[in-house]
């Protein structure tokens, strides 16, 4: 059996490309580079958009980056099943392309933020969380300076009851709403977080974690069994 | 290369007189620019060199070097590349000693005069680094100042052929309780976080020092670190006539006209003044389009030579460029993009607008250029070519107006030999020793309140507001006594290695103010102690040289005593000066700041997997002082915290003693005998302790009686001392090891528990020691 592939997309001003593919090729994939300009998915099994400053996020983050070409194909493969995980700005261009809900606020502080981050693993029924237990306590950084995540009443409570909300943070590092790190789509193939997991997948490296493994070698077990 | 700070300029010399420029802007003049031709008809035509900043023995000499007056555009090329900053002509004659005095060194690849050093560091890898300073535009707009400051770092690295790696910053503000420093300190930060963090580069460490000297001249030194293969080095040259120059990234615009002179002050008439800010503004997703643009034409290998616009903008990079290569140029200035398109010659000559390089390129070459700058959305167009004149040329709406040999811009600009002296109150500063403080009671307070003042409280305030993790490679970062990177992974397909980087930079303007020859020295020597007890070996040295007026002989004596130190240092240690910055003029009024050095030193660490980890990793470990412990407390932290006193005279700078404890730490470092280690500086061993405990929640009792007195035992800051934590069974082998390099090492203790005990003195919870440690400066600044 061949390698899964796991498609890394570059857009202008991503800046963790190199830290997600290295995470994709850790956990025994292959990483597949997409650029934002191509009409082209490339065949690959999984996506991951990463963090970064698309666009110099000189206008709302993400909001340009989800017009991009690659985007015309990422979104129909999403809707119709495609894993993809986005971290960060990748996260803000999932909100901004409506297949999560939901948007990402300046953090309350007003200021960025790097720091480890503990966090609950609120659900392990997504594509990308298998391998974690719910309820688990684990340790991803965080860095940015919009992470606050805000949506209406009637969305928190639809994210809440079907128990779609899939990281939390304990100590909110940016004033998100219901302590909100990270959430999916209804499928459970979608899943975007603030918190950098392929920054914890090295001993040597990052943060002081390895627990980032854990999205990696979801994704490949569910690849492998599909 | 030089950087993009201005000088402040105090001539005034022929100030009043109604010159060209003046009535070119106010209607009288004629719709075309000041020409060449023009200029041989218009001879006694009086020009605002002035205003410019240049001197009326300056002028004249540009005047002999052309044979008749200077045009507009001529003499603005002439006044910022001669100005202080662009042509060190003040510092010159002192900083040839690290040439004259540097060390035999196989590492060093490139030296000083490109816009970078380079240095060799194993495995066909080559590093390259560079500290700059940023000072005056992050006083007058802390934000874009001190992010336009790690631009132009960035570009300089960039320019070099390498992929930046990560960046540091050594800050320095005025008191902690100055309501200025609430103003400049935040913007500051803001503007390195939202620069640094949107161009992908992990900040991996630097300082923050408050002290009232700086508080109208803030300091903002931003170093960057880029990583190359050896074979790769790309030089600012232009050779080959018929080979085409061309300006890629930003738009060129008003901004930072009289960043390197003064030409909006004086030249510009009230409505266009207003549309031109002497600070530059940053846009570091140009930047990062940038990196990745130039990363790709290297590869490509369609770039014959390259330079960064940074201070004096396009006169600098084409002056420079053709200096070092065939010598002619010939560029039409209507062909620079421009942002604002009322701008005349010899604003586009000055602008300072960031995110800017250009290149020298063969005609064959163009097509692939072009379409790798197109790919990263990177605007890139031809403005010229080069000529084997040996003449640098310019053409606006087709009329000549400029023709100069571009080194006598580049290369020949003035040098003085200015006059300096001790300053009157040195020996009665030097006499003023803190012999006569009285020592406190309690040793247990006064280590609290070392441990939550300003400059030695936690930096987390600042240093969160980094991305401390981008591009994976971060090894260590702050609070890390050195940033370490490893390098196996930087770039894709490169052969992989073990080795590591380890950066530090430090300074001390209280040691540098009570003697800048020992001040120097020893800010050398934390930086290379800092880079050692990481375990990797110190290799090479930039520096950042912050003074103020060298036209007052008492700080010229300072910068001359500051360079002989660093130099003689430099020596004895065997880390040559691979480069850095002067920044003079760092005073309001005629009061100076301290006269601080900041050095960075660069290490190598052959396996980075060995990396020893600051402080107190595990419990049950024997803890150990390298060094010997002298009452030295003269500009001590200390002393100023406790007594707000500056006499007597700093600790010795012992460069031997320094060597050896080197030459130990590098060494137990490789055969894994420690578990941890922290150096010894500001606040001394007390301060050493707790910083240690807090590294990884793990305490350690401990018992002090080095000197037989507590007080200097805990806070003398004697130097070529270091912490380390080792395995109870490693420790024979370990004390051998310092033995044969004659390195005092004295057991003090053990690691564990959850309190930092020394006994017979004083007990603090670690809590404790965390709540006055981190407190500090989110109280201060919110």
């Amino acid at each position: 059996m061949s390698a899964a592939r796991v498609g890394i997309v570059t857009f202008p001003g991503t800046l963790d490309d190199q830290d997600a593919a290295r995470a994709v090729r850790l956990a025994g994939a292959e990483a597949v580079p997409l650029w934002h300009a191509d009409h082209d998915l490339n065949g690959v099994d999984a996506v991951f958009l990463p963090g970064g400053f698309s666009y110099g996020d000189y206008l709302r983050c993400g909001a340009i980056s989800r017009f991009a070409p690659l985007m015309d194909e990422l979104i129909p493969a999403a809707l119709a099943g495609l894993p993809v995980l986005g971290t960060c700005n990748g996260f803000q261009i999932l909100c901004e392309a409506h297949l999560l809900p939901g948007a990402l606020t300046r953090n309350a502080s007003l200021h960025y933020i790097c720091r480890d981050q503990r966090l609950r693993v609120e659900s392990d029924r997504t594509a990308w969380t298998h391998d974690f237990a719910a309820g688990q306590e684990i340790v991803l950084p965080v860095k940015h300076g919009e992470g606050r995540y805000v949506a209406s009443d009637e969305t928190l409570a639809e994210l809440e009851a079907d128990g779609r909300v899939v990281f939390r943070y304990l100590g909110n590092p940016n004033g998100s709403l219901n302590d909100i790190a990270g959430i999916t789509n209804e499928a459970g193939n979608v899943v975007g977080l603030m918190p950098h997991p392929e920054h914890a997948v090295e001993d040597l490296v990052g943060a002081p974690s390895t627990d980032g493994r854990a999205f990696f070698t979801s994704i490949l077990r569910k690849l492998v069994n599909s | 290369m030089i950087g993009s700070e201005p000088d402040a300029v105090s001539g005034v010399e022929g100030r009043g007189t109604r010159h060209s420029a003046e009535r070119m802007r106010s209607g009288e003049r004629p719709m075309s620019a000041d020409s060449v031709k023009r200029a041989g008809v218009t001879p006694d035509e009086a020009m605002p060199f002035a205003e410019l900043g240049m001197k009326r023995d300056e002028y004249e000499k540009v005047k002999e070097i052309l044979g008749r007056r200077p045009t507009g555009s001529e003499l603005a090329i002439y006044s910022v590349m001669w100005s202080e900053h662009c042509s060190y002509k003040s510092s010159k004659v002192h900083l040839r000693q690290f040439a004259t005095k540097a060390p035999k060194s196989e590492a060093l690849l490139v030296g000083m005069g490109e816009n970078a050093g380079v240095v060799d560091i194993g495995d066909g890898w080559a590093a390259t680094f560079k500290i700059e300073s940023h000072n005056h535009p992050s006083y007058v707009e802390p934000h874009q100042g001190a992010a336009t400051g790690v631009g132009g770092i960035v570009r300089d690295i960039m320019s070099m052929g390498a992929r930046p790696i990560a960046v540091m910053d050594a800050l320095r503000f005025g008191g902690a309780h100055q309501p200025d420093t609430k103003r400049v300190l935040p913007g500051v930060v803001e503007g390195i976080s939202s620069y640094g963090n949107c161009l992908g580069l992990p900040n991996i460490g630097g300082e923050v020092v408050f002290d009232p000297c700086y508080i109208g001249n803030p300091l903002v030194n931003a170093l960057c670190v880029g990583l190359l293969r050896k074979d790769q080095i790309k030089l600012a040259t232009a050779p080959g006539p018929g080979n085409k120059v061309v300006l890629f990234g930003a738009s060129t615009g008003p901004d930072g006209i009289g960043g390197a002179s003064v030409l909006a002050s004086a030249t510009f008439e009230d409505e266009s003044q207003a549309k031109r800010p002497a600070v530059q503004v940053g846009d570091p997703f140009m930047e990062k389009l940038l990196i990745e643009c130039c990363l790709e034409l290297y590869a490509a290998d369609v770039v014959v030579g390259i330079q960064d616009l940074g201070a004096a903008g396009v006169s600098c990079a084409t002056t420079e460029l053709a200096a070092k290569g065939t010598g002619g140029m010939h560029v039409d200035l209507n062909l620079v993009p421009l942002r604002d398109p009322s701008l005349r010659p010899e604003e586009i000559l000055m602008s300072e607008s960031q995110e800017r390089m250009m290149a020298v390129v063969t005609p064959s070459d163009i097509p692939a250029f072009m379409a790798i700058c197109e790919k990263w959305d990177v605007p890139a167009v031809v403005i010229g070519e080069v000529t084997d004149t040996g003449r640098l040329v310019m053409t606006w709406d087709g009329e000549v107006i400029v023709d100069i040999p571009p080194g006598t811009a580049a290369d020949d600009g003035p040098v003085y030999e200015r006059p300096y002296h001790e300053p009157v109150g040195q020996p009665a500063l030097n006499a003023d020793t803190p012999d006569r403080l009285e020592r406190p009671d309690n040793l247990r307070a006064a280590l609290l309140q070392l441990l939550g003042s300003p400059n030695l409280a936690s930096k987390e305030w600042v240093t969160s507001q980094y991305d401390r993790y981008v591009r994976s490679n971060t090894v260590l970062a702050q609070p890390a006594d050195a940033g370490m990177l490893r390098i196996s992974e930087v770039m894709a397909g490169a052969e992989p290695t073990t080795r590591g980087i380890a950066l530090a930079t430090d300074g001390n303007g209280r040691y540098a103010k009570l003697d800048p020859y020992a001040g120097a020295q020893l800010a050398l020597a934390e930086a290379y102690r800092n880079v050692a007890v990481t375990g990797a070996k110190p290799l090479a040295v930039t520096n950042c040289l912050n003074f103020g007026s060298p036209e007052d002989p008492e700080v010229m004596w300072q910068f001359a005593e500051a360079v002989r130190g660093l130099a003689d240092a430099c020596k004895i240690l065997g880390v040559p000066v691979t480069g850095g910055n002067v920044s003079f003029y760092n005073q309001t009024g005629s009061t100076a700041i301290h006269p601080t050095p900041v050095v960075g030193v660069l290490g190598v660490i052959d396996d980075v997997a060995k990396r020893v980890p600051s402080g107190f990793t595990s419990e049950g470990l024997r803890v150990a002082l390298l060094g010997e412990t002298k009452a030295e407390f003269g500009g001590s932290e200390w002393a100023h915290v406790a007594h707000g006193h500056l006499g007597g005279l700093p600790p010795e700078a012992d460069l031997v003693a320094e060597a050896a404890l080197a030459a130990v730490l590098v060494e137990a470092g490789r055969r894994g005998l420690l578990q941890g280690s922290h150096d010894l500086s500001d606040g001394g061993l007390g301060i050493a302790l707790a910083e240690a405990c807090l590294a990884a929640g793990v305490g350690a009792t401990v018992s002090a009686s080095l000197t037989g007195d507590a007080f200097t035992d805990l806070f003398s800051e004697s130097s070529a001392r270091a912490l380390v934590a080792v395995r109870p069974e490693a420790f024979d082998e370990f004390a051998a090891l310092c033995a044969r390099h004659e390195v005092p090492c004295y057991g003090l203790g053990v690691t564990g528990g959850t309190s930092l005990v020394v006994e017979g003195v004083f007990e603090v919870p670690l809590a404790e020691l965390r709540e006055t440690h981190e407190g500090t400066l989110p109280e201060l600044l919110g």
